[in-house]
């Protein structure tokens, strides 16, 4: 059993839980790892977040804490001191500004990315994935003026957005798969076809980004399960 | 403590410019306040705001921050008096999880109520009055989300208490029921009438004029 009490109930599909997961690993912490079946909730879950009755929800003894960019907070927080990197900054601006963008990714990124993907015509897809471009090279640029010249948007090391955006990263792979398109355009975004590679490749990130075929299999069932 | 350099730019009628100014207010900080005109939006938003161009933003130092609740979180950080967020990591993620279902749960449906008709808007109003309904089980039993004194949550969803009612009255549907939402209804007076928050918040009546001409404009153009 895990020595902080800690549980995760999440999904290997979901970039939410993927996100705490990264957490976790950052701040060196063991946890229980449970996948929910979303079709058959246990009871733990539908207690523990019966609000959203959403994954993923984080358990540390007997509170339970939801939303992933609340539970990654949470996490950095209560670990402050056990001698493993900040996830936020440390300075309040800075912080605001990471704050922002996790929340300016969690709107436009995940809409953009999820309405396009499942979109069932084309003329909607294209759209969606016109504003995905769009947020992708705004993302270029906040990079650019955040790293400092390093890998991360968090500097030398990975920080809140890397995290609230490279959760994604998986997805947009299987976006990849599926129009036959880079990620990342290489002439417009140079610095995050870096940053990804550098993020999916860090060691706190190593085995938590789900396999992009595994992922393309899942969307495919769930597109496939959308009613006409 | 005077600050020179600090501003918000908002509107009157916002309740997320609001949520700045209890904040501001409740920690004594003073600031220069812009009133900005949406059909013709200063320099000065286009500037400090380009990624969504809205109100509020906060200009500290020449610095802008966006979002209220980010707005929020930056002003306790910068001014430690009388703290909005709890010092418990536990209960600090509490109040943002209430301020986050806040926004995003509760103020579409509250919006949809007053945009849509028909069967549209029953529905938001119903999904409103159970969103609300969550909400009040958020005070546990707790005079507010911040125990013996407002803090962080109460300043997000506070105004519901003033808004909601507007827009009760002007589609003439009931959302915050006093009687299977007694304890929330109490809180959302007791809130309102709190010196710190009375003194800056527009009055029913302003904000109902002003939202009964909104929503004229807008039923008129769906015709």
């Amino acid at each position: 059993m895990a020595t902080n009490d800690l549980k995760l109930l999440g999904g290997w599909f979901s970039p939410f839980a993927v996100r705490a997961q990264i957490a976790l690993s950052i701040k060196g912490l063991d946890y229980e790892n449970i996948v929910e079946n979303l079709n058959s909730k246990s009871d733990l879950f539908l207690q523990s977040n019966p609000v959203y009755k959403k994954i993923p929800v984080l358990i540390h003894g007997d509170k339970a804490i939801c939303e992933s960019a609340i539970i990654v907070e949470y996490i950095d927080e209560v670990w402050k001191n056990n001698g493993t990197p900040s996830i936020l900054p440390s300075n309040a601006y800075d912080r605001a500004s990471a704050r922002f963008w996790g929340a300016y990714i969690d709107d436009k990124l995940y809409n953009s990315l999820r309405n396009g993907l499942f979109a069932q015509d084309i003329e909607s897809k294209k759209k969606h994935f016109e504003e995905l471009a769009e947020v992708l090279l705004k993302l270029e640029d906040v990079l650019n003026k955040s790293s400092g010249g390093k890998d991360f948007f968090g500097g030398e090391k990975i920080g809140f957005v890397d995290i609230a955006f490279g959760c994604y990263l998986s997805w947009l792979r299987v976006k990849e798969k599926f129009t036959g398109e880079k990620a990342f355009d290489e002439a417009k975004t140079p610095s995050l076809v870096k940053w990804a590679e550098a993020f999916a490749t860090d060691p706190a990130v190593k085995g938590i980004l789900p396999e992009t075929d595994k992922l393309v299999e899942y969307a495919l069932a769930m597109a496939a399960a959308i009613p006409k | 403590m005077a600050e020179d350099s600090l501003t918000i730019l908002g509107f009157w009628g916002s309740p997320f410019v609001l949520r700045v100014k209890w904040a501001l207010e409740l920690k004594g900080v003073q600031y220069q306040y812009v009133e900005e005109d949406f059909k013709n939006k200063s320099d000065m938003l286009l500037q400090y705001n380009p990624v969504y161009k809205k109100v509020p933003v906060l200009v500290h130092d020449g610095k802008s921050i966006s979002e209220s609740l980010v707005i929020l979180e930056y002003i306790d950080e910068i001014w430690k008096q009388n703290p909005l967020l709890p010092h418990d990591p536990y209960e600090r993620a509490k109040a943002r999880f209430w301020a986050k279902f806040a926004d995003e749960k509760c103020v579409p449906a509250f919006i949809a109520t007053f945009s849509k008709i028909g069967e549209e808007q029953q529905e938001a109003a119903q999904e409103a009055r159970e969103n609300l309904k969550i909400l009040e089980s958020g005070l546990e039993g707790r005079r507010y989300f911040g125990g013996e004194n407002i803090g962080f949550a109460d300043i997000a969803v506070g105004f519901f208490g003033r808004w909601v009612r507007v827009v009760e009255e002007t589609v003439g549907i009931n959302l915050i029921d006093t009687e299977s939402m007694a304890k929330l209804s109490t809180y959302f007076d007791d809130f309102l009438e709190l010196p710190v928050i009375k003194e800056c918040t527009p009055s029913h009546d302003k904000l109902l004029e002003h939202n009964k001409a909104f929503h004229k404009v807008l039923t008129s153009s769906s015709t």
